[in-house]
């Protein structure tokens, strides 16, 4: 402790200059360390993925070329990418059709238990997703829905509800109530108001939501690699099977691939999702 | 037209917002409903613009009942406190809602919101129909949303509070801009405040509502020179308040004694205004014709248009408003007894 207080007291007692350039040198020196630790696991995908045979032990691969991407591009991961999005916009869009109507009821009506049924919305993520998807893939047998785009669909929105309706919900909740009012009182019926008044302006969460649960849909794993095996094939499933089948530089692809969605997202969700929409976030 | 409500009673769990009002607005006037935050006033407006369902009582418009109708049918329109005009959408877009609403043609609509806009005085200024709200000052957005309700040209005027989201200056001259608006178009309005210069400045008639009960209404004459009840003195203007004893020779205010000739007995509040009253320096003499009490003089503030001074009589802080600043010291305060309000204390 003593010599820590004589150290950070001969560091103030530095002149002038020498403090600043300490505090330059200790600022880079954290950046480059973050950027390692974020960037560096991503690395080792960059390098596989451009690998064409690489044994261990040796620290870098023994021969690089694209070979791997021309054969993975010119293979199954196309299908798996079609078959994805598709999945994700259907997802996607039953999603929106069911919980925008619910929401705006949640946020306007006086709702009875309305705590209650937020909440039911998040029970899927609660429990380890395992047991819950293998009792959903169970059910989804019994209904003649297993290994089927229509079983996926579902198990997708089952955790993808959430997402959509308490973004939705705040969002509506956000929008003042006088608003509305200024249009009842003018002549708009509910429903007018609605579209002309309320959805506009709720398009930010709207947009927010469109893309959460397109990117849940998209990299959902677990519930699609269990209902949809062996006949519904999507992106992260073929990753899993690729790399399951040491071909780590196809899995390494895809990965890549997978990332590009979220990346997106962030960058939209930054702009759009504004504080005042998570401010009402949890108050119900 | 004629508004008239009958018996208007509005419960919120255990509290009445509206317990029995009944009043009547006169055709193409401007009634303001003043009154404390709480007494009802706000609630009373809602029900009349229809977003509030009443536990009692009938709104008619003319010989029309209109309490079952929801706020689309009843052809009234609502400035709103904060404005509540859509921010995604243009001026003139916000002004041609409710025209479009009606299935009128673009061109008389387009007629038409230009000569709202010229009825509140924004038309001139260079691209306004195509702003958004966001980029007008308080005052013009308030302008738009008078424009938004007049354009559609409704059977009632509804103003919550229109001007109190303003900053003083832009609120004066609106105030008067108002007056004048509604006196054009000739509409019946009910305007709510809780200013009181405001409401007694613009008002045909004033009501004042306290506790979801109707305590005067009058022309803002009648509510502030003859105040009805110790509320309704005390409540306009700037008001002192005194607590005394009225007997068959007069008033005992503490100490001090008061001439008094009226018909009360017993426990008696007194009211007077700020302005009703004179200071002086001790030692002046009681008339039959005026109300003297000694206190002390112990603040003094400068309002710009006149000083007001905290006086203490018989333990009650009074505040009397002059041009000529006083000392500090004891003082004599002398008011008419014209001016001043004697009421029975319940």
């Amino acid at each position: 402790m003593d010599a820590g207080l004589r150290a950070g007291s001969a560091f103030l007692a530095l002149p002038s200059p020498g403090r600043t350039v300490a505090r330059a040198t200790l600022r880079m020196t954290g950046v480059m360390v973050a950027i390692f630790v974020i960037f560096a696991p991503l690395s080792s995908l960059v390098i596989w993925s451009f690998t064409r045979t690489w044994h261990w032990p040796h620290p870098f691969p023994q021969a690089m070329g694209f070979f791997y991407w021309r054969k993975v591009l010119e293979g199954d991961l196309f299908r798996a990418l079609q078959s994805g999005f598709l999945i994700a916009v259907i997802v996607t869009v039953l999603t929106l059709l069911l919980t925008v109507p619910l929401a705006y009821l949640l946020a306007r009506y006086p709702v009875p238990f309305k705590a209650a049924i937020l909440l039911v919305f998040l029970l899927p993520h609660a429990f380890p997703q395992l047991p819950v998807f293998v009792n959903a893939t169970t059910l989804l047998y019994r209904a003649h829905l297993a290994a089927s785009l229509s079983g996926v669909v579902l198990i997708h929105m089952v955790g993808a509800l959430v997402y959509a309706v308490w973004t939705m919900t705040a969002v509506f909740r956000s929008i003042p109530e006088s608003l509305e009012e200024a249009a009842w009182n003018l002549g708009a019926s509910r429903l007018k108001t609605f579209f002309t008044v309320a959805l506009p302006l709720a398009t930010p969460g709207l947009v927010a939501s469109t893309l959460l649960v397109f990117l849940y849909s998209f990299d959902e794993f677990t519930g699609t690699l269990l209902v949809g095996s062996p006949f519904v094939l999507t992106l992260p499933v073929y990753m899993y099977r690729t790399s399951v089948g040491y071909e780590l530089q196809v899995a390494s692809i895809a990965a890549l691939l997978l990332m590009l969605p979220g990346i997106a997202l962030l960058v939209v969700l930054e702009r759009y999702l504004k504080s005042e929409y998570l401010s009402m976030f949890g108050r119900i | 037209m004629d508004v008239r409500v009958e018996g208007l009673v509005k419960r919120y769990g255990r509290v009445t917002a509206l317990d029995g009002v009944s009043l009547a607005f006169p055709a193409a006037g401007l009634t303001a409903i003043l009154g404390p935050s709480g007494c009802g006033k706000t609630t009373l407006l809602r029900s009349l613009a229809g977003f509030m369902p009443l536990d009692g009582g009938r709104i008619l418009f003319g010989v029309e009942d209109v309490t079952a109708l929801p706020p689309q049918a009843r052809n009234t329109a609502m400035v709103f406190q904060q404005y509540a005009l859509w921010p995604h959408m243009t001026v003139f877009d916000n002004i041609a809602y409710g025209l479009r609403l009606r299935k009128l043609s673009g061109a008389e609509v387009r007629a038409r919101v230009e000569k709202a806009l010229d009825l509140v005085e924004i038309g001139r200024i260079a691209g306004v129909t195509q702003r958004r709200p966001g980029e007008l000052s308080g005052g013009q957005q308030q302008r738009v949303a008078l424009a938004r309700a007049l354009v559609v040209e409704p059977r009632v005027l509804l103003m919550d509070e229109p001007l109190s989201n303003l900053d003083a200056k832009v609120r004066q001259r609106l105030r008067a801009e108002v007056r004048r608006l509604q006196k054009a178009v000739g509409i019946t309005t009910v305007y709510v405040t809780h200013d009181q210069e405001e409401a007694l400045a613009i008002a045909d008639t004033v009501v004042l509502m306290d506790g979801g009960r109707v305590v005067q209404t009058g022309t803002p004459q009648d509510v502030y020179f003859r105040p009805e009840n110790a509320f309704a003195a005390e409540f306009l203007g700037v008001s002192n308040q005194l607590s005394g004893t009225a007997d068959a020779d007069g008033l005992s205010v503490g100490t001090q004694h008061v001439s008094y000739s009226g018909p009360l007995r017993g426990p008696v509040t007194i009211v007077f205004k700020a302005t009703d009253a004179i200071l002086a320096d001790s030692g002046v003499a009681a008339d039959g014709r005026h109300a003297v009490l000694r206190g002390m003089l112990e603040e003094r503030l400068f309002l710009g248009s006149a000083y007001r001074h905290y006086v203490r009589v018989e333990g009650e802080s009074l505040m009397i408003d002059g041009a000529e600043p006083v000392d500090h010291g004891p003082v004599t305060v002398r008011v008419p007894m014209a001016r001043l309000q004697i009421y029975a204390s319940p």
